[in-house]
């Protein structure tokens, strides 16, 4: 049985700007049996996308492979010309991108694209080709497969783009295709569908594959081996039920501890109910604020939340779901068009503007960017040192030792004050970020995906610091998020945004299981598991037809929902309805009707918490 | 010295030679020149280069070497401050607007194009027809004539910089305008309107030795180094030093700069 | 379509307001004129009411607003006034010089752009080896010598060493091939060579800015030849900088038709206008001014228009 693949010594180096050359992967050795799949896996700067890349013999700008052979069948791509090996690209092997919104040509259509291929390497003629892209395209459940390849690229979808770039490797019909992180950019609830189109067509037509990935969810339901990387070299290796269920490198544990959030017990709610934050009737947009109070681009509609002292209200939606924008709103950065938010009693002036510096003092954000949310030309020093001045006067004795009291809270050396902040990584920007938030002595923090940008195990660091900020500092938090697993993890109360408007709201138990809103249904359900075959048993979750965000007072989840009440859904506004469990949902459908329905049709999700009561499997 | 070579590259350092050695004869030279620039030294004229006279002699018979010194000192010094000026302007009107209001951005953007689109010889010519030539106008009109193009670029810079998100955070905090643009947003922009200024210089230089040829810039008694081309333009049938000498002067000072800042760009 | 022709619109609107603008800030300055000129017109020995009698005649007694609207209509009603030093109608001096001025910038930009072109894709195209280096070293030298030099030098080579060319452009009436070449022949050049320099270094660097996209990544995944690359793939995405390049650097081609036309003493538009600099005469000068402005007005939109057009996310 001969394998596809075979990688042997693989080194490859890049040379700087200072001439130095680095070693940016070593000692890569694996091989890929025909039919299988590869999984890839590592955080950023692992080497897994220069590794796939070298599968091709590419190596990016700056780097070139050093050492080493790489086998496709018996031939060593290394030993290739030229032109052989522009010969081999695209029609041998083939490769998906992560971006799908880059790698299209925006002035081409998509259909010339997809057929590139075979006019570089003369495989059919143009209508045998085309036909053949159509076939691929219901393959891969994409709308319109007749059409849908006369559109330019910015006129198709994120999740219909990479089912594209998957239609346009395959056109050739490679041996071998690689797909390097090409759901990353995409929305949870795409993902999936995306992930089993391409599942599919892998298994039906026995192609080989490499996936690439820093997700271990995604990649327990697509490969059939794992190569765990680390900084540039294989930390472990083999088939994935072992890796997933039976790590041996401290590294994998690490990655595998990771990706299942334990739940520490619920802050005791002090029953206090007095709430700090108090948002009424919230409606926010962009542009114009036309006739009818409303903004020519509307994003938020009447959105009601409230945050107690001490406590952390998590927030999510997908994109589109308007989540950051609540937070430019109640902060005063975007000026809401209705509503009222209050902070302790105190009536918060929509506009920054106009509220009072103690009042902006007292509500902080924290971007998710690091790397845009501190300036490049001052040292972290200065960039504490600025709210210490700004809102408490302080001078510089009080100010130089307040700013290593900060740094202690998040856990940086006091050294890193003098440091210009280009030279940190992401999870030290972001704990310098959290540290200047902090510097204001606020009483809320809204945290605007924080960790979204981040590798996963940074990112768990990252929560364990808020949890600990808060049992110290008793702040209360406001955090952002398009990943549930995580926002189970840290907040208390959470509150579901689906376009704009608020869908769900409930304790964090209430997310345990079922009755959820559909929506939440449809999220809980489509966030991998990591176990092997989850994805196989998703497939009676019904296809979900392109949303149109343009709810108004009707349930904005409308057009895709998959037990909407025809006759009463499309009609009237879906009411409040208080279920049993605590939480409140906006729908139609009673609790045990949706109880009901949730638990027949899908399989109950289990977050394996430490502590809470699994449902069924 | 060698991390100098490193940064720059061979041609890089070689325009940074060429620069300094023209600012230095800018600042230098008078003091050491043989004779004083107006001083008929020879009655041959267009005299070739000799141990004598280094550079010959020019269409009057003066010293080639003493007069393109002294003309450098008036390209280079005048070039050098009409840059400063039109950087300094151009990058304050820039960030002003770039942090301003939606309205008076649009003003004054509208103005600053309207500016540019005037070619900068013709904008040049009709400042000369009204104000003249006398040095300090010629000084206001080179730094007026590119304050626009460098208006366009700082504020596109201070535009970009301001929908950084530690602009936001730093509005969120409640800071004013004055402390946005000059501790936030300017530090940012340093070091490319830099590598702008070195570029206006160029042009400057260009643009001025441009008119003094047509007879329009720096007039007799004094004379910059376009000046000296023009007046000395029968020369050039002989290939005479008096010509050559101040065409090669002005060609070594624009390529000098030029592959001085090309380094910087490149290395960065 | 809508909303090209929208676009379109829009540009033109602000392509007219700029336009407006600019002659406001030409009747500005060049009523900026330190001292009273009636009075120097007249010299020193005129009595005052001599003075206001030649004002009022000139109408320059009148506020500036009413004298800059009764420009701007003479403007675009084709009679901007009488040349003071040639006592001749304006118009009819521009007419005569115009065409031959276009003829000059005509032949130039046929010379010089599809030149530049080719060099400027050529250097992207081999971008970082040494063909580019090459490239990139001669055009820099090129840009950085001021025009006038350029056509010294061009002078010196042909005309002194070699002897092929004048130095003097007669443009006779129905010339000969020959007389044509030996006419037009070291104007155009010195003025392609800055030109050419200008637009294959901006060509250059926004086809190199689109073959570090992505999608031209992906294309190299696909096995696309370089060929395949630059013509296919990195040009149509780069007509936008590039019409925009084009139409920056034949703004340069007005600054240098300056001093062409005086050095060659060709008898243009431009030679027309550094006169009347010379003679303040400012009706002339002003309606000089005006023609190149509109002229690279009308070079400027035409470049939004392929800009626009090029783009694909404007189509339906």
């Amino acid at each position: 049985m001969s394998d596809l693949i075979r990688v042997e010594n693989l080194r490859i180096v890049a040379r700087g700007d200072d001439d130095q050359e680095k070693t940016i992967v070593k000692n890569i050795e694996f091989s890929i049996p025909r039919g299988e799949v590869l999984a890839l896996i590592g955080e950023s700067g692992s080497g897994k996308t220069t590794i796939a890349l070298a599968l091709m013999r590419y190596a990016r700008r700056g780097c070139h492979i050093d050492e080493g052979s790489i086998f496709l069948d018996d031939t060593d791509l290394m030993s290739l010309s030229q032109p052989a090996l522009r010969s081999l690209r695209g029609r041998r092997i083939s490769y998906v991108a992560q971006s799908a919104a880059s790698s299209f040509n925006p002035s081409m259509r998509i259909m010339n694209q997809i057929l590139e291929s075979t006019q570089i390497h003369y495989s059919m003629s143009r209508k045998a080709a085309e036909a053949k892209a159509v076939d691929l395209f219901r393959v891969l459940a994409l709308p319109n497969p007749e059409t849908i390849g006369s559109r330019y690229p910015h006129q198709v979808s994120g999740g219909q783009l990479q089912r594209l770039m998957a239609a346009m490797a395959m056109i050739t019909d490679p041996e071998l295709i690689i797909f390097d992180e090409p759901t990353t950019a995409l929305d949870v609830t795409t993902q999936i569908d995306v992930l089993r189109a391409f599942k599919q067509v892998v298994q039906e037509r026995g192609i080989t594959a490499v996936y690439v990935s820093h997700d271990l969810a995604v990649v327990a339901q697509m490969a059939d081996q794992v190569v765990v990387l680390n900084n540039g070299e294989i930390c472990e290796m083999g088939r994935t039920a072992q890796i997933i269920n039976a790590p041996s490198d401290d590294y994998t544990k690490q990655l595998m501890a990771a990706a299942h959030p334990v739940l520490t017990g619920v802050a005791e709610t002090n029953e206090n109910d007095e709430s700090l934050l108090s948002v009424k009737g919230l409606a926010a947009g962009y542009g114009k604020i036309r006739r009818d109070g409303r903004p020519a681009i509307p994003i938020l509609q009447d959105i009601n939340l409230s945050i107690k002292h001490g406590s952390t209200l998590g927030v999510i939606g997908e994109s589109g779901s308007g989540k950051s924008t609540l937070a430019l709103a109640i902060a005063g950065l975007l000026p809401s068009s209705a509503g009222i938010v209050k902070l302790a009693d105190e009536v918060l002036p929509n506009r920054m503007e106009l509220r009072s510096r103690d009042q902006l003092k007292r509500v902080q954000v924290v971007f998710q960017n690091a790397d845009t949310a501190l300036n490049p030309a001052h040292s972290v020093g200065r960039i504490l040192a600025r709210p210490l001045a700004f809102y408490h006067g302080m001078t510089k004795d009080a100010s130089d030792k307040r700013v290593r009291e900060l740094l202690d809270l998040v856990h940086l050396p006091p050294s890193i004050a003098d440091q210009p902040c280009t030279r940190l990584s992401g999870g030290q920007k972001q704990r310098v970020n959290l540290a200047r938030a902090l510097a204001a002595e606020p009483d809320l923090i809204l945290c605007d995906e924080v960790t979204s940008a981040l590798d996963t195990v940074v990112a768990t660091a990252i929560l364990d610091l808020l949890k600990e900020l808060q049992r110290e500092l008793g702040i209360s938090f406001m955090f952002i998020s398009h990943d549930i697993t995580t926002l189970r993890g840290v907040c208390d109360q959470v509150i579901v945004l689906y376009a704009g408007q608020k869908v769900e709201e409930g304790s964090r138990k209430n997310f345990a299981a079922p009755p959820f809103h559909p929506y939440t249904n449809l999220l809980i359900n489509s966030v991998p598991e990591l176990e092997q075959g989850w994805l196989d048993r998703k497939k009676h979750i019904r296809q979900t037809i392109p949303a149109n965000a343009d709810g108004q007072q009707l349930c904005g989840f409308l057009d895709r929902c998959s037990v909407r009440i025809e006759g009463k859904c499309d009609k009237q506004s879906p009411p409040w309805v208080a279920l049993s469990e605590g939480s409140e949902v906006s729908c139609h459908l009673s609790g045990e009707e949706l109880k009901r329905l949730q638990q027949h049709s899908l399989q109950t999700p289990t977050l394996k918490p430490a502590s809470s009561n699994a449902e069924g499997g | 010295m060698k991390s100098l070579y490193r940064y720059l590259g061979i041609t890089g350092l070689a325009g940074l030679a060429l620069t300094l050695f023209w600012v230095l004869v800018s600042f230098v030279g008078p003091l050491i020149a043989p004779y004083s620039p107006g001083e008929i030294v020879n009655y041959d004229v267009f005299l070739p280069m000799s141990w004598e006279h280094l550079l010959g002699t020019d269409y009057l018979g003066r010293s080639v070497l003493s007069r393109v010194m002294d003309g450098a000192r008036f390209t280079v010094g005048l070039a050098f401050a009409a840059a400063l000026l039109a950087s300094l302007l151009g990058t304050g009107l820039g960030l002003f607007s770039a942090v301003s209001g939606k309205a008076l951005d649009e003003s004054i953007s509208r103005v600053m194009d309207a500016l540019l689109s005037i070619p900068n010889k013709i904008f040049a010519l009709v400042m000369i027809a009204a104000l003249g030539s006398s040095i300090p106008i010629l000084l206001l009109i080179t730094a007026i004539t590119y304050t626009p193009g460098v208006f366009r670029i700082a504020r596109s810079l201070a535009v970009n910089i301001n929908q950084m998100d530690y602009i936001q955070v730093a509005r969120a905090r409640g800071e004013g305008r004055i402390y946005l643009a000059s501790v936030e947003v300017l530090p940012n922009m340093i070091h490319p309107m830099l590598t702008d200024f070195g570029l206006r210089f160029v042009y400057v230089v260009l643009l001025l030795s441009s008119l003094s040829f047509l007879g329009l810039g720096v007039q007799p008694p004094n004379a910059d180094l376009g000046s000296l081309v023009r007046e000395n333009m029968s020369g050039l049938w002989e290939g005479a030093p008096a010509i050559m000498a101040p065409a090669a002067a002005i060609i070594s000072l624009t390529i000098g700069v030029n592959l001085f800042i090309d380094s910087l760009r490149s290395s960065r | 379509m809508n909303t090209i022709v929208n676009l379109l619109l829009k540009r033109l609107g602000i392509s007219l307001v700029t336009l407006l603008l600019v002659s406001a800030v030409v009747f500005l300055i060049t009523n900026l004129l330190p001292g009273d000129p009636v009075q120097e017109m007249l010299g020193q020995a005129a009595t005052p009411e001599v003075v206001e009698a030649l004002r009022t005649k000139l109408g320059l007694n009148q506020p500036a607003y009413i004298r800059y609207m009764n420009w701007l209509g003479s403007l675009l009603s084709g009679d901007p006034g009488v040349s003071l030093a040639n006592n001749m109608p304006v118009a009819e001096l521009v007419s005569d010089r115009l065409p031959r001025s276009l003829m000059l910038a005509g032949i130039t930009t046929l010379v010089a752009v599809p030149f530049a072109l080719f060099v400027g894709i050529l250097a992207a195209s081999y971008s970082d080896t040494r063909v580019d280096h090459f490239i990139s070293t001669i055009v820099m030298f090129v840009v950085a010598v001021p025009e006038f030099l350029i056509a010294t030098i061009a002078v010196l080579i042909f005309s002194v060493h070699l002897g092929w060319l004048s130095a003097v452009s007669y443009a006779p009436q129905d010339p000969t091939l020959q007389e044509f070449i030996a006419t037009y022949a070291l104007p155009v050049m010195t003025l392609s060579l800055v030109l050419v320099g200008q637009m294959s270094r901006m060509t250059r660097a926004a086809l190199i800015e689109q073959m570090q996209q992505p999608y031209v990544e992906m294309a190299i995944l696909k096995g696309a030849s370089h060929s395949r690359l630059v013509l296919r793939h990195a040009l149509p995405n780069a007509v936008g900088p590039i019409a925009n390049a084009v139409a920056l650097s034949l703004s340069y081609l007005m600054g240098g038709v300056v001093i062409v036309e005086v050095i060659f003493n060709y008898p243009g538009i431009a030679s027309l206008m550094v006169d009347s600099v010379t003679n303040r005469d400012f009706p002339l000068l002003q309606a000089c001014a005006m023609l190149f402005c509109t002229g690279y007005l009308i070079l400027v939109f035409m470049a939004d228009i392929c800009a626009i057009l090029s783009n694909p996310k404007l189509r339906n």
